[in-house]
């Protein structure tokens, strides 16, 4: 597999670096990790969960002592970004679960990020101090005010060292503008707005402004009942300010352009693969919907998830994708029992390589598939504890679909389907991914010789 | 959460059945896992109410998954329209077990499984319609997440012999009649009621966000008038609780 950036042909190998969370077999709900997303640099890494706590990890410094050794990630920040709260007109619980974090891009020393549950999106603001004024003439330093009838000299306070501290505070709580449960955010080029969509509606927001929304796609129906699509995903275009994305249940995916009109429910372009009949069956709807879109880096294509697949479409071509890559096509015959015990619902996330030339998406059983699309090759590898020693090579990993098992093969009916990986990132120039597994994050490096 | 290794094969190779049919599907046990099909999916349809509000998504995918195969029976002829109310104690004969599913056509009596969906095929196309709520009151009360939710997915379960499908129907009739009212009030005086009637449950989990405190009220007050077991009371007393709040804030 090509690398991210270089010109080498061989294969990148893929190492274990870093795991994040503990190793109990009884695994607390709150601690499921909900999202992974790197920022700008790739010098942060947040993960949200759903207890609603995000964790913030940072990269070390390369020291020069360990030549062998990549910057490892440290937590940085912990806060808990949302709580539960309880809808008492509709006697109905709203999770805590961060379902989405996306960072903007670093303006000054501070960080900021976008959390979202499912009803409120907060942007956060973490920074760090490292030093502090002492000497203030009015209170000591306990903070106790001084009888001004006591001072008798006048002196400046100083700036003093202290321990870092990383503070995280939130700066804008964006509230009460989603009646269906949000599930993207996405931040415009423009730095100055974003978007988050639920269910059946998409709101435009102004980082300024907390009490509006511009409401700019709306596909509930009159009649409710009438309801057949919702909205699985939006994301705006990484260059133009104007375009963004919306893709449905239905397999759909419709671009928009809000210089169009103010409220975007008639598309600029709208892709769909149509339907392959020797393929139909009762569970051909439910395995096209889209679970994530992804703009390329350049913007110049989309990559979009259903259940089995993953496609990469050209922004120039409406009636099909130009590539399609089978994550998992094993489980086509197992569609009832998927079905059955909800599997079939689960929502895979899907990413780009900084170079646009390698995409991943998580898979059962802790398995993980990355595809190369310029030398078509693929590579299924695990997120587990038994490969996680120092800098060991990630074995690539084979499900054997009938007839005679191999010895390092495991079988389709041997699959863990309660071990999922649904969310995934890449660093954003860098071969380093981070892979969430339940509780547990693992970050993987390529080997560095 | 699941065990390793998922042993259902029945329906899985359902293309190539597909393939083979023609017109009236002559396949008997073609039928029979459509059925199971359906019968699963409305159990997932109602057992999707919890204390969190229930994912969209799924619900749209699943209600398009029954409406198909309704299309499907429909068309085929097989979707025989029955006397509403007749089917009270029948459509518990719906809730079949997905044991049905892999289980091979000999072992089956055909005449349990003649399909009678008429009352929930009415629901899809008139979910308002207030006169499918008494007739379904039976059936929905079995839905009730709590307490026989433990039945259901124990009906499921492919660990214990199911081949006796009498078995599981009696152990929902079990459930039903031998809670005295006083216990059946307990267990739910917490929870909303409204929840209990299917076309409720089916309206409202598309509908539910869109109801301001009129509706919330227009739908507990239809909730007393029809529903006919012992909740009555309860419901009175809730709506009276409800609207309390209401004129207090």
């Amino acid at each position: 597999m090509i690398p991210g950036i270089g010109n080498l042909t061989q294969d990148t190998l893929w190492c274990f670096s870093q795991v994040k969370g503990t190793i109990d077999i009884g695994v607390t709900e709150a601690d499921i990790i909900s999202t992974v997303e790197f920022n700008h640099t790739g010098e942060l890494l947040a993960t949200g969960d759903k207890g609603g706590r995000v964790v913030i990890f940072q990269r070390e410094q390369e020291s020069k002592n360990q030549l062998h050794r990549r910057g490892e990630y440290n937590v940085y920040s912990t806060f808990q970004s949302h709580e539960p709260e309880f809808d008492y007109l509709k006697s109905l619980e709203i999770e805590e679960k961060i379902n989405k974090i996306r960072w903007l891009p670093q303006q000054n020393a501070a960080y900021f990020l976008l959390s979202t549950n499912d009803k409120t999106v907060k942007l956060w603001k973490v920074s760090e101090r490292d030093k502090r004024p002492e000497g203030y003439n009015l209170k000591d330093e306990d903070g106790r005010l001084r009888d001004p009838a006591t001072i008798t000299t006048l002196r400046v306070p100083v700036l003093r060292p202290m321990d870092l501290m990383v503070e995280a505070t939130p700066r804008r709580v964006f509230a009460n503008a989603h009646t269906y449960h949000i599930n993207s955010i996405s931040v415009n080029s423009d730095y100055e707005t974003y978007m988050s969509a639920d269910d059946l509606r998409i709101n435009l927001w102004n980082f300024e402004i907390t009490n509006q929304s511009f409401n700019i796609v709306d596909i509930k129906p009159a009649n409710m009942e009438e309801l057949t699509e919702v909205i699985t995903a939006a994301e705006f275009h990484p260059l133009h300010c104007n375009t963004f994305v919306y893709s449905s249940s239905k397999g759909t995916i419709r671009l928009c352009d809000m210089r169009a009109s103010a409220l975007c429910d008639r598309h600029t372009k709208f892709f769909e693969e149509p339907e392959d009949p020797s393929n139909r069956s009762f569970f051909s709807e439910i395995i096209s919907s889209i679970s994530d879109v992804k703009f390329s880096h350049s913007g110049r294509y989309i990559m979009t998830r259903d259940y089995l697949t993953v496609k990469v479409w050209d922004l120039n071509m409406e009636n099909r994708p130009i590539e399609t890559y089978q994550v998992h096509d094993y489980l086509r015959s197992k569609l009832c029992s998927l079905y059955e015990n909800d599997c079939i619902f689960d929502k895979f996330e899907c990413v780009w390589n900084g170079s646009d030339s390698v995409i991943m998406t998580g898979s059962y059983n802790n398995f993980f598939r990355m595809f190369d699309r310029n030398t078509k090759r693929d590579v299924t590898l695990e997120a587990s504890r038994e490969n996680s020693k120092p800098r060991a090579i990630l074995k690539p990993r084979k499900v054997c679909v009938g007839g005679k098992r191999r010895k390092d093969e495991i079988s389709v009916d041997s699959l863990d389907f309660s071990k999922k990986i649904l969310h995934t990132a890449w660093h954003p120039s860098e071969n380093i991914i981070a892979v969430a597994a339940t509780n547990n994050l693992y970050i993987f490096q390529d080997k560095v010789n | 959460m699941f065990a390793r290794g998922i042993k259902r094969k029945c329906f899985d190779g359902e293309e190539d059945i597909e393939g083979t049919l023609a017109g009236f599907k002559s396949v008997p046990s073609y039928n029979l896992q459509r059925q199971s099909l359906l019968d699963m999916s409305l159990v997932k349809l109602q057992l999707c109410h919890m204390l969190v509000e229930p994912n969209l998504c799924r619900s749209v995918l699943i209600a398009n998954t029954v409406r198909q195969i309704q299309e499907e029976m429909t068309q085929d002829g097989t979707w025989q329209v029955i006397n509403a109310q007749n089917t009270g104690q029948a459509s518990l004969d719906r809730l079949v077990s997905s044991d049905i599913l892999c289980r091979s056509t000999k072992e089956q009596g055909e005449g349990k499984l003649v399909p009678s969906y008429s009352s929930f095929s009415k629901d899809f196309e008139d979910i308002q319609s207030q006169d499918i709520i008494s007739d379904l009151s039976t059936v929905a009360s079995v839905q009730a997440p709590r307490n026989p939710q433990s039945n259901v997915w124990e009906m499921e379960n492919p660990q214990e012999n199911r081949g006796n499908f009498q078995k599981s129907l009696d152990q929902i009739f079990e459930t039903l009649e031998n809670k005295n009212p006083n216990s059946v009030e307990d267990l739910f005086s917490d929870v909303d009621n409204s929840y209990y009637d299917l076309d409720t449950v089916l309206t409202g989990m598309m509908s539910n966000t869109k109801m301001g405190h009129c509706d919330v009220l227009e739908s507990f007050s239809s909730q007393t008038t029809t529903n006919s077991n012992s909740n009555c009371k309860s419901d009175i007393n809730e709506l009276d609780h409800i609207v309390e709040i209401l004129v207090e804030s």
